[in-house]
């Protein structure tokens, strides 16, 4: 078992640096997931893990020991690619002992181990097919197995399900989640799906062009997001956000934070709404389109030259009906122009919702 | 509608026909007839003397000394070929691996042979090692190594020819077997090295496998191919000296108005010693040859 510390590292491919003197530290037994935008560098950093990438300045250190100068071999780490990356001209056994065999494991203690790990991932009818004869979950069980034979203390996943139907993948998922359970070793997922870094990670490191946004908790990311980007990468339909019209503020709420009811024809302030008596932030719109996914319904409702996404339990609203949208002031989120999260501690943030429920649009 | 019936019945043969009668006349009949050649002692002035002789012209090939002469020095041609342009081509293929804008221009360079002229490669080597005044050995002398007679000893005859048909190969069957390492996925060779896999392991149980079809072809055609040279020796060496570069197709070649029976006869022996390597080739070879 192995923390991982990255320090200072800078990552240069062709005079431009894809990832610039960055740290992080993930703790030993995690499950960490990497996940951003495509092209923003997670697998460059996981690859710098590994040491399949040298990088260009910093250090790598895996269970305290620096290896920033190491051969991938000899760091202690496992890998699973994208493309499984299995070696096509061998079985399935000797994909798996492969490793075993260079690191000078015996024999008897080799037909044990993967014998006992094909059992694991349901393998064991398929250990002298050639990956070729394999379905694309059967061959990525025999990568989860070529990596978890050599009982490493890290292991480096880069994508690992993209490549799989979607209920395959949903499968994987918890498998891999109970994987991590049994092994205990830390886990680095890179993912640019933002639903499968919410199910799997117990820590989540948000990346955007080569820079951390945030790392912490899955639910800390989604109920606490530190900037304008996190929140919107974050959860699907992603967040609203608007103007709020003064030095570049913007204010934004999660789709399911709104609440929809039939317009009223007078106009009724905000504040002093019926029914509650919590500060609420309202808008008269137009149902512009409505998708029904079954438990819930995603509305786009149009106010004005502006759209926000709600999604809802109620699924009664019908296209092009005028319908008031509120959103509790508790749950509205302000930035400030550099995309930084204003938080309520903040002087001016009182004003700034004061402001907000002054507006009237619609 | 019993000629509709007909005519769909014979349709496939009339389709396959032109390319059948193109097949039959340059391929077939001249086999054929090869074979009915190798039985008669045939006259060339008239052909109603030709004489019928059973195996006659066969027995006196497999008595006769220069013919076992010839099969020897094109089985030591062959090897040496076959050897020394596989290992080369696989050596240079594998240092031009890395995309660097030296090795574009070398590999540009080394393709070089394969377009010219054998006749023109022959006639430059032939320059080259000409024992008194030749480069090759101009070169030795400065380095302070005896020169060598080249063609011009029955000791080193064979060795020159070979050396010359293996400069002239290496480009092209490099070229192969380059294309097949790109084709390999950088990511086997990033696993393997997340396997501590040495570079003799990774070679031979991840590389080797991998391009193993392209080798086994090219093993196949080269053989095939060096076992009928004629071009070089006929250029450079006329089969001399002392029949030490006589190859069977020039042994063939050299009987071709004396005694056209026992030329047929050899042909049709190089024919079946050729279907028979293939052969063996293929048993012994296919079943390490990982296609995929
Ligand atoms: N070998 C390379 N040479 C030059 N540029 C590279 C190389 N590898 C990656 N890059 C660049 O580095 C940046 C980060 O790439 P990286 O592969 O890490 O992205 P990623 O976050 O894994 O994206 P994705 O989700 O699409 O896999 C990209 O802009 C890419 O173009
Ligand atoms: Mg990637």
């Amino acid at each position: 078992m192995a923390s991982i510390e990255l320090v200072q590292v800078t990552k240069v491919f062709d005079k431009t640096a894809v990832i610039d003197r960055l740290d992080l530290t993930i703790e030993d037994g995690s499950f960490t997931v990497l996940v951003g935008p495509s092209g923003c560098g997670k697998t460059t950093l996981l690859r710098m893990i590994a040491g399949l990438d040298l990088q260009t300045s910093g250090s790598v250190r895996i269970g305290g020991k620096d290896v920033s100068n190491l051969a991938p071999g000899q760091r202690g780490v496992a890998m699973v690619f994208q493309n499984y990356a299995l070696y096509p001209t061998m079985s399935v056994r000797e994909n798996i002992e492969f490793g075993l065999k260079n690191n000078k494991v015996k024999r008897s203690e080799r037909i044990e181990l993967v014998e006992s790990i094909s059992e694991t991932v349901g393998l064991k009818d398929y250990l002298d097919r050639k990956p070729s004869t394999l379905s694309g979950g059967q061959r990525q069980r025999v990568a989860l197995a070529r990596a978890m034979v050599k009982k490493p203390a890290v292991f480096l996943m880069d994508e690992p399900l993209s490549n799989l139907d979607a209920k395959l993948r949903g499968q994987m998922r918890i498998e891999l989640i109970e994987l991590h359970k049994k092994l205990g070793v830390t886990f680095v997922y890179v993912t640019h799906d933002q639903v499968e870094a919410m199910s799997m990670a117990d820590r989540i490191v948000l990346m955007n062009g080569g820079v951390i946004q945030q790392e912490a908790a899955p639910e800390v990311i989604y109920r606490q997001p530190g900037n304008q980007f996190t929140a919107q990468f974050m959860g699907v339909p992603p967040m609203n956000v608007y103007e709020l019209g003064a030095n570049g503020i913007k204010f934004g709420f999660r789709p399911e934070a709104a609440l929809l009811s039939q317009s009223q024809t007078q106009s009724q302030s905000p504040e002093t709404n019926l029914n509650t008596n919590t500060p609420q932030w309202s808008v008269r719109g137009t149902v512009a389109t409505r998708e029904m996914l079954g438990s819930e319904t995603i509305y786009q409702i149009k106010s004005g030259d502006r759209s926000y996404m709600v999604k809802s339990a109620d699924d009664q609203y019908a296209f092009d009906q005028e319908v008031q949208l509120r959103v509790d002031a508790s749950r509205i989120f302000l930035f400030a122009a550099d995309g930084s999260r204003l938080l309520e501690s903040e002087p001016d943030y009182a004003g700034y919702m004061d402001r907000l429920r002054g507006q009237r649009h619609g | 509608m019993a000629n509709r019936t007909t005519w769909d019945r014979i349709r496939p043969y009339v389709m396959i026909a032109p390319a059948m009668a193109g097949i039959l006349t340059f391929v077939i009949y001249p086999m054929g007839y090869l074979i009915y050649l190798s039985f008669y002692k045939y006259n060339l002035m008239n052909r109603a003397k030709s004489k019928y002789v059973e195996f006659d012209n066969y027995k006196q090939i497999f008595t006769r000394g220069d013919f076992y002469k010839a099969l020897g020095n094109t089985l030591v041609y062959t090897v040496g070929v076959v050897a020394l342009t596989m290992i080369l081509a696989l050596l240079t293929a594998l240092w031009l691996k890395r995309n660097t804008r030296l090795n574009a221009i070398i590999q540009g360079g080394i393709f070089i042979p394969h377009i010219v002229s054998i006749v023109s490669v022959s006639l430059v080597w032939l320059w080259m090692m000409e024992p008194s005044h030749g480069m090759l050995n101009a070169l030795l002398r400065s380095l302070g190594i005896p020169p060598s007679h080249w063609l011009q000893s029955s000791r080193t005859a064979l060795v020159s020819v070979i050396i010359v048909a293996v400069w002239q190969a290496i480009g092209y069957y490099a070229l192969i077997i380059s294309a097949a390492l790109r084709n390999v996925s950088p990511s086997i060779y990033e696993a393997a090295a997340l396997d501590n896999a040495s570079r003799a392991k990774v070679f031979f149980r991840i590389t080797l496998p991998l391009i193993s079809p392209q080798l086994f072809f090219i093993l196949v055609i080269m053989t095939i191919g060096s076992f009928k040279v004629f071009d070089i020796v006929q250029i450079m060496t006329g089969g001399g000296p002392n029949d030490a570069t006589t190859t069977l197709v020039y042994y063939i070649y050299s009987y071709r108005t004396t005694n056209i029976g026992y030329a047929a006869a050899s042909g049709v022996t190089l024919m079946a010693i050729i279907g028979l390597l293939t052969f063996v080739y293929f048993r012994l070879l296919s079943r390490k040859v990982h296609y995929q």
